[in-house]
């Protein structure tokens, strides 16, 4: 048996329409089975809600007396794109406020939702056609010529799950991830998700009429990242259309501004396969917990995990049951499975078919880079000492070779770190005795193969100037200090 | 009960809460404490009956009492259930309901601000 879009579209001016949540039609197959559920349902309506950073909305401002061909532009002093036609701009959510902390573009977003107005500011050069030179305005929705919400990247069909190997507190865009694999965060809805419902982009395609915070809106193709099976979706809509409880500013602590967006697209039930489809469970739908705690591009895989584990509130690691998060909300997916339902069952929202299919295949590539520069190209040789040096010893020894860093070494390992100013301190206080008494234990270091600038960031974190270069068994083979890492970044 | 006590630096060096204990008789469970030279926080449970009586005794002592009958403030508009929080929180005091939706459970929770810091769309606060 096979239906057509039209057919079901022509059940929707009717009335008589069957619909049901991606939720329901899980039960509805497993007891009917596929070919007699897709005879009694025609839409499965999904669901997502959670933050997607690669969100954003395009504007045009209409023409100032005299006009100006915006340079800069900015809105409640977050700055957006404007490197495009003279009053057209595009304000990214992840853009942070130049002024006001913890602000971002999502905040300007949400407030204009919300039918606030904003001050909109811009610069230029000043050309014969467009002579002004500055402006500074409040503006409403109600005032733009347009405001086109446009996002890259949204829906991610399923998300590697989040942990933290390390000893310290990481403030990151998968949340905040505790010490020691202290918890688990996740992204993305399961089995509710718009991608997983249809994972052959059969029915999800370019074109696609969506329900987007609360509007209409529409697919325009695959996000940017789109990597099957963790597709994504490039979307647009019209902002002045949008509702305020269907999307949420957000700012995750450390790491910066980004906006919760609200994504509800109807699955239509063609035949018995997109009903199979549509019951998909959350334990057939997989995932990695990789480690945050290794600040590189392929962090490592800690295991694979499916949805049904994530969304049971606990994990297994390394024989510890440790507690998740989702950072997408099901209670707001769920809503907005609901609401597409009623919209579709009232006659307020037709189904489309794909102008064009999106790619199944896909990869992500990382980024071409001319090269890696890693801590060995920059470190130069440790002079170490023994913790049984006397303080005075070590002070020569810094003097001689004109060096404000001796790491300490017992046994071919590294055991403590000392420095100019430890000396310095010693003496203030009249302090005889050897290097031990003395010496910083909990040692800061870095590898050979560590990238140059997560060695940077170790030492801004810690407010340091060297880090001992070790081997996998603590073995000293080198020191890197701030002045050489600047040195390279001044060349 | 829960009382939030804070001290100043006097009352820091003082040895209040065993005077309270001994003068009232009554068993103080401390929560969370966070004591500097300075000055300090502790967040104790006591029996509602002797409450009042544990109140006075650390009043008198220059103690600052603050009574607390509610968890961490969550503001309904802002929350959007994302539940960042609720692997946060040490004592488990914040969970999904049937509806998915975020709760706090008052008994359990510390007030320690853990989720407060990492809520993302700043709808926690603590009520002091």
């Amino acid at each position: 048996m096979v239906k057509t879009i039209e057919e079901i579209n022509q059940k929707i001016r009717e009335g008589n329409v069957v619909v049901v949540t991606a939720a329901e039609m899980k039960e509805i197959v497993e007891e009917l089975g596929a070919e007699k559920a897709a005879k009694e349902v025609d839409v499965v309506t999904t669901g997502t809600f959670g933050a997607m950073c690669s969100s954003g909305a395009f504007f045009n401002f209409g023409h100032s007396d005299p006009p100006i061909k915006m340079q800069r532009v900015w809105m409640n002093d977050v700055e957006a794109y404007t490197g495009i036609a003279a009053v057209d701009a595009y304000l990214g959510a992840a853009q942070l406020s130049e002024t006001v902390e913890e602000y971002g573009g999502s905040h300007v977003i949400e407030e204009l939702v919300k039918g606030r107005e904003v001050e909109l500011r811009a610069t230029a050069y000043g050309t014969d056609c467009y002579p002004r030179k500055e402006i500074v305005t409040e503006i409403s929705l109600e005032d733009v010529n347009q405001a086109v919400m446009l996002n890259p990247r949204n829906a991610y069909q399923r998300y590697n799950a989040a942990t933290n190997s390390s000893d310290r507190l990481l403030r990151t865009y998968m949340g905040t991830l505790l010490p020691n694999f202290g918890n688990v965060t996740f992204a993305g809805t399961g089995e509710i998700s718009p991608l997983n419902n249809d994972p052959e982009y059969r029915t999800i395609g370019v074109g696609t009429r969506i329900f987007l915070c609360g509007a209409k809106g529409y697919v325009i193709g695959e996000g940017t990242q789109h990597a099957p099976p963790y597709g994504t979706l490039m979307v647009k809509g019209n902002l002045k259309e949008m509702k305020p409880e269907y999307m949420k500013a957000a700012f995750f602590p450390g790491y910066g501004a980004t906006l919760f967006v609200g994504i509800g697209i109807p699955i239509p039930i063609l035949d018995a396969d997109m009903a199979r489809f549509t019951a998909v469970r959350n334990s057939q739908i997989e995932t990695k917990i990789i480690d945050f705690g290794v600040a590189r591009r392929d962090r490592p895989v800690v295991r694979k995990v499916t949805y049904e584990e994530l969304i049971s509130g606990k994990v297994e690691i390394n024989g510890e049951e440790v507690r998740v998060s989702p950072l997408s909300s099901f209670y707001m997916a769920e809503k907005i499975m609901k609401e597409l339902k009623r919209e579709i069952g009232r006659g307020e929202f037709f189904l489309t078919a794909p102008v064009d299919r999106i790619p199944t295949k896909g990869v992500f590539k990382p980024m071409r880079q001319k090269e890696i520069k890693v801590v060995k190209s920059v470190m130069v040789e440790a002079h170490t000492i023994s913790p049984d040096t006397t303080i005075e010893e070590a002070a020569r020894i810094m003097i001689d070779k004109g060096i404000n860093h001796l790491p300490v070494v017992e046994k071919d390992v590294l055991v403590g770190i000392i420095t100019s100013w430890d000396i310095a301190k010693a003496v203030a206080r009249k302090r005889k005795g050897v290097i031990r008494e003395i010496m910083t234990r909990k040692v800061i270091y870095t590898h050979p193969d560590e990238p140059v600038e997560v060695a940077a960031r170790k030492m801004e974190k810690n407010d340091i100037s060297a880090l001992p270069v070790v081997d996998s068994r603590k073995k000293v083979l080198g020191i890197v200090t701030s002045e050489d890492l600047s040195r390279l970044i001044a060349r | 009960m829960k009382l939030l006590l804070r001290f100043d630096s006097k009352t820091v060096k003082e040895p209040v809460l065993s005077k309270a204990t001994l003068k009232t008789g009554t068993l103080i469970n401390i929560l969370r404490a966070s004591v500097g030279a300075r000055r300090g926080e502790i967040l104790i449970e006591v029996d509602d009956k002797k409450a009042k009586e544990v109140e006075d005794i650390l009043k008198k002592q220059g103690v600052e009492v603050f009574e607390l009958l509610e968890a961490v403030q969550k503001d309904e508009e802002r929350c959007v259930h994302c539940g960042a929080c609720v692997s946060i929180c040490p004592t488990e005091a914040i969970t999904f309901n049937g509806e998915k939706r975020v709760i706090l459970d008052a008994e359990r929770c510390v007030h320690c601000g853990a989720c407060v810091k990492v809520c993302p769309t700043r709808a926690l606060s603590l009520p002091l």
